[in-house]
């Protein structure tokens, strides 16, 4: 079977890859990048382990095709920090104790992170409509959705203090 | 990178007569925690090794059926593929013996037993190939009828699925082989006098489905056996030296054979205690001899691994007019799928276990039936127990005027009342449980329109078993904490916290970590709510002995006898006082000269559980039009003992109370006639999502452990009994109505709010 060259811009890094035709973006990102923050719990969409970020969009990388992601910039939970300085989602779950076992929270740090993109100051009820594609059976919500806002109320602040100083 | 404690606000605050401790009860960022938030953290799918073969299983169409033949010759002659194994590939195992139900299990023999029974299994060079393998491997089924429910299994006319199996139990000894596998009886005083003395008998039948565990991350394995006749298995699981012993016994090899290294969980609740797929594995890439990666769809997880039971009860009850209980009836029954289980025990166990009663009868069946082995779900058989007794509490109470937490109060179980088994309690915290829930702001804030409120407990005894930790001071004072406990829900936090206790210093400087199967002792299962409590015992134990030597150590390096040197935050403290005290990274640079490594493994068989008690209080707003059920509010109390690291105790009353929601309004396997699942899916079985809930109020209530050095009880799952309960009772507050089959689904909650719903046809009697 002839593979399929894919070049897109995986985590700010251009990057190429051959897949086959009929393989997912997650299986790419897994076992041809190396990439296993993303998890497969499903295979079809329901539980959202899988969630990526592609063009700004959320999605489950299980429903892609990895040659669709051709051109795409295609954002994973390695991608979240900036080098050492971890996204403010990935310090409010750590220090709120959002997660257990862990499986689900790369797909959850996204969903997060893409509500937070669009609505950064989001009510407990966005947030959890929010998260609503991805499941967690360890922690029922109620330390993800406090470390969500907790984040979200984080990154305003710093925003706010960088446009005081900007304005400055 | 920076991480940072904090503490966020909790409405448990430590009791003031519990001893203060410097890291016991304080919450540090996990120290598996960073590898989890970006993607470092390796699960069992994450695993991989040069050269690795993709393995799939082939698997039954037929709920029951005669296996006629396997072919595999189509499929051993397509591209890619490097082994094939069937039922005749494994030791044979003759009805009776103990390796029997899981070698039958992992691999069909001369019957498939339930839909997704496995039948063979394929190597091949990818995931494709070895689907389409596994697609070309030819099986003649004769069907035969499969038995799907429990009052099926039942019925003496309908035939035994296993010839072999006659009910234990039974007196006489049955002399037909049936679907019952097992009978408990317990009894105490005489019931009929108890039920005369009541003012208010109420009876009630109850049902529920089999539920899955719901784990995200499907099982997976990967194994490399080497021609030397040995394996190393990468999976994830709740105990890995019961993989390695699972899989030695299933394949006939000596443990030392076999060697199992853990990867991250994600997530296990009972479901992860047992094997599927890891002597597939093996044998697999033995017969390869190449490494077998194997993971299971979520459609395999669902057909093939562990429900928790379903069961049908019918459970009387008795009281005073002044809300004492006077006696119990209970008739279970549990459907273990194919194989006989436990469920059944521990039902009738459990049953009436957190009230005093005087008088009661439990009989209990076990019953069989042509669907997947079950497996332990948190608290196995007691959240289907609680349902039905905590149901006709609140209808006992009612029918009495009582207060339901006041008519608890009245009956709860306290140290040495005797339980079901005859053994008296040790110091309990549940009347704390009721009181806490009682006190709560929630349970006098207003309801709204269509809203309803409930209340239940539960009780779980918890386990102790076998654990090993090896504690490893290094060069600089800092130190390792190896134990042989998977750690499902931060356990290695609550293990550095108590070493940071014993020794002293900072618990980011002690990094915990989990052994394989041969780099520390042997260790059970985390199961039981087990883990902090044992293993948590052997860290002490082996701390406490480290502590030990370095005294002996500073004594020598100041010139003094052992006797005259103390250990006191983290440094060796001469008793006169003339000597300096030496910090314990002193005493580690030293360690060449004072008597090398300073190194300890601590085992023990932990005795001394401390059984568990949870009070929840939900309030549920009923959609009158729909049928819909909305969790609007909830509050859960639990007795821990002592929290050692409290944002994980809240998380596991908080995740025990989600999943014990999913199970009282979703959740529930659909079987078809022919006994194949109609939902095996995220899709159609549903399991609570984020927007499905309210935030979870934990309170901690701590009553310490008097037989663990820091109190501990244990945590894991209790916090899943009383859910069922407590939804049902907020519903039957919201509508009038009663609805005692589950799921309580938007059509069957509808149904009770039209139609008459089901009180008039169970029996409430007064004796007054």
């Amino acid at each position: 079977m002839s593979r399929v060259h894919v070049t897109c811009t995986v985590n700010g890094d251009e990057t190429e890859f051959l897949c086959d035709g009929g393989q997912t973006l997650l299986n790419a990102l897994r076992d041809e990048l190396g990439l296993t923050g993303a998890k497969e719990g499903c295979g079809t969409g329901d539980c959202g382990s899988c969630s990526v970020i592609i063009d700004g969009r959320l999605t489950c990388s299980c429903l892609v095709l990895a040659p669709e992601a051709q051109g795409a910039a295609v954002l994973t939970v390695e991608g979240l920090a900036s080098g050492d300085d971890l996204h403010p989602l990935q310090q409010s779950f750590l220090e709120g104790a959002a997660l257990q076992c862990g499986v689900c929270t790369p797909g959850i740090l996204m969903a997060a992170a893409a509500l937070l993109d669009r609505n950064p100051d989001p009510t407990e009820t966005e947030v959890r409509y929010g998260l609503a594609g991805n499941l967690c059976r360890c922690t029922g919500y109620d330390k993800i959705v406090r470390s969500v806002l907790a984040a979200a109320d984080s990154q305003r602040t710093t925003s706010q203090r960088t446009n005081t100083e900007e304005t400055a | 990178m920076t991480v940072t404690e904090s503490r966020p606000e909790s409405s448990s605050e430590p009791p003031a007569a519990r001893p203060r401790y410097r890291f016991v009860g304080t919450r540090p960022v996990r120290h598996d925690g960073l590898d989890k938030v970006t993607g470092r953290a390796r699960f069992a799918a994450d695993c991989d090794l040069p050269g690795q073969l993709a393995g799939c299983v082939v698997r039954s169409p037929h709920a029951h059926a005669r296996i006629i033949s396997i072919d595999t010759g189509e499929a051993e002659a397509m591209p890619g593929v490097k082994a094939v194994i069937s039922g005749g590939d494994f030791p044979a195992v003759a009805p009776g013996d103990p390796n029997y139900d899981m070698g039958v299990n992992l691999m069909a023999r001369d019957r498939v037993l339930y839909e997704g029974h496995a039948v063979a299994a394929v190597a091949a060079l990818t995931t494709d190939q070895a689907r389409a393998a596994a697609a070309a491997v030819r099986v003649e089924y004769e069907p035969l009828p499969p038995v799907l429910t429990i009052d099926a299994a039942l019925d003496p006319a309908v035939g035994a699925i296993h010839a072999h199996m006659f009910t234990s139990g039974a007196d006489p000894a049955p002399t037909e082989p049936s679907n019952v596998s097992q009978l408990t009886n317990f009894a105490r005083g005489d019931t009929e006098a108890g039920f005369a003395a009541a003012d208010v008998v109420i009876e009630r039948e109850f049902t529920t489905q089999p539920v899955h565990q719901g784990y995200i991350e499907p099982h997976a394995v990967t194994a490399d056996a080497s021609q030397d006749g040995k394996a190393t298995v990468w999976c994830s699981s709740q105990g890995h030296f019961n993989v390695r012993a699972q899989t030695a016994a299933m394949l006939g090899w000596e443990t030392a054979r076999i060697k199992v290294v853990p990867a991250e969980i994600g997530g296990g609740f009972g479901g992860k205690t047992t094997i599927y797929l890891e002597p597939l594995a093996v044998l697999l890439s033995a017969k390869a001899g190449r490494p077998v990666k194997m993971v299971m769809t979520r459609s395999e997880v669902f057909r093939a691994t562990g429900p928790a039971p379903g069961s049908k009860f019918r459970v009387k009850l008795g009281a005073r007019s002044d809300g004492t209980l006077t006696a119990g009836k209970a008739q279970m029954a549990y459907s273990s799928g194919v194989f006989p289980s436990y469920a059944a025990f521990l039902g009738a166990w459990t049953v009436f276990e957190s009230y005093d009663i005087a008088d009661f009868e439990v009989e209990a069946r076990n019953v069989v039936l042509n669907t997947p082995r079950s497996a332990a779900y948190r608290a196995p058989s007691a959240p289907m127990s609680a349902l039905a007794t905590e149901t006709v509490v609140d209808e006992l109470a009612q029918a009495l005027g009582i207060d339901p937490i006041e008519m608890r109060l009245r009956n709860a179980v306290s140290e040495g009342a005797i339980n079901t088994l005859g053994a008296p309690f040790p110091r309990v915290g549940f009347t704390e449980c009721l009181e806490a829930i009682r006190d709560h702001p929630h349970y006098g804030a207003p309801l709204g329109p269509n809203q309803g409120r409930g209340v239940a407990a539960g009780h779980w005894f918890n386990i102790g078993e076998s654990s090993s930790a090896t504690v490893n001071l290094n060069e600089d004072g800092t130190a390792t904490v190896v134990t042989g406990s998977p750690d499902i829900g931060g356990s290695r936090a609550s293990m550095a916290l108590m070493a940071a206790e014993e020794l002293g210093i900072d618990v980011y400087d002690i990094t915990p970590v989990v052994g394989d199967t041969e780099s520390v002792g042997f260790t059970d299962i985390t199961e039981g709510s087990r883990a902090t409590f044992a293993t948590g015992m052997a860290v002490v134990e082996a701390c406490r002995r480290v502590v030990a030597d370095l005294r002996g150590r500073a004594a020598k390096m100041m010139g003094v006898d052992v006797s005259e040197v103390d250990w006191a935050d983290g440094s060796a403290v001469h008793a006169g006082g003339e000597h300096d005290p030496l910090p314990l990274a002193a005493i580690t640079a030293e360690a060449k000269k004072t008597g090398g490594p300073i190194t300890v493994t601590g085992s023990l068989d932990a005795k001394g559980v401390g059984p568990s008690f949870a009070v929840h209080l939900c309030d549920v707003e009923v959609d009158p039009e729909t049928g819909v059920v909305q969790v609007v509010r909830y509050t859960a109390a639990q007795d821990a003992g002592t929290a050692i690291h409290p944002s994980y105790v809240e998380g596991q009353i908080q995740g025990g109370a989600a999943q014990g929601i999913g199970w009282a309004l979703n959740e529930e396997y659909i079987y078809d006639g022919d006994g194949v699942m109609e939902n095996p899916g995220f899709l159609d079985y549903r399991v609570p999502v984020a927007s499905d809930l309210p935030m979870i109020d934990a309170v901690i209530v701590e009553v310490p452990n008097p037989n663990h050095p820091y109190g501990v009880r244990g945590v894991g799952e209790t916090s899943i009994i009383p859910p069922l309960a407590a939804v049902a009772n907020a519903v039957a507050a919201a509508t009038g109505r009663r609805i005692r089959d589950l799921p309580m689904s938007p059509v069957r909650v509808l149904d009770a709010i039209v139609n008459s719903g089901s009180d008039s046809t169970d029996s409430s009697s007064s004796n007054g």
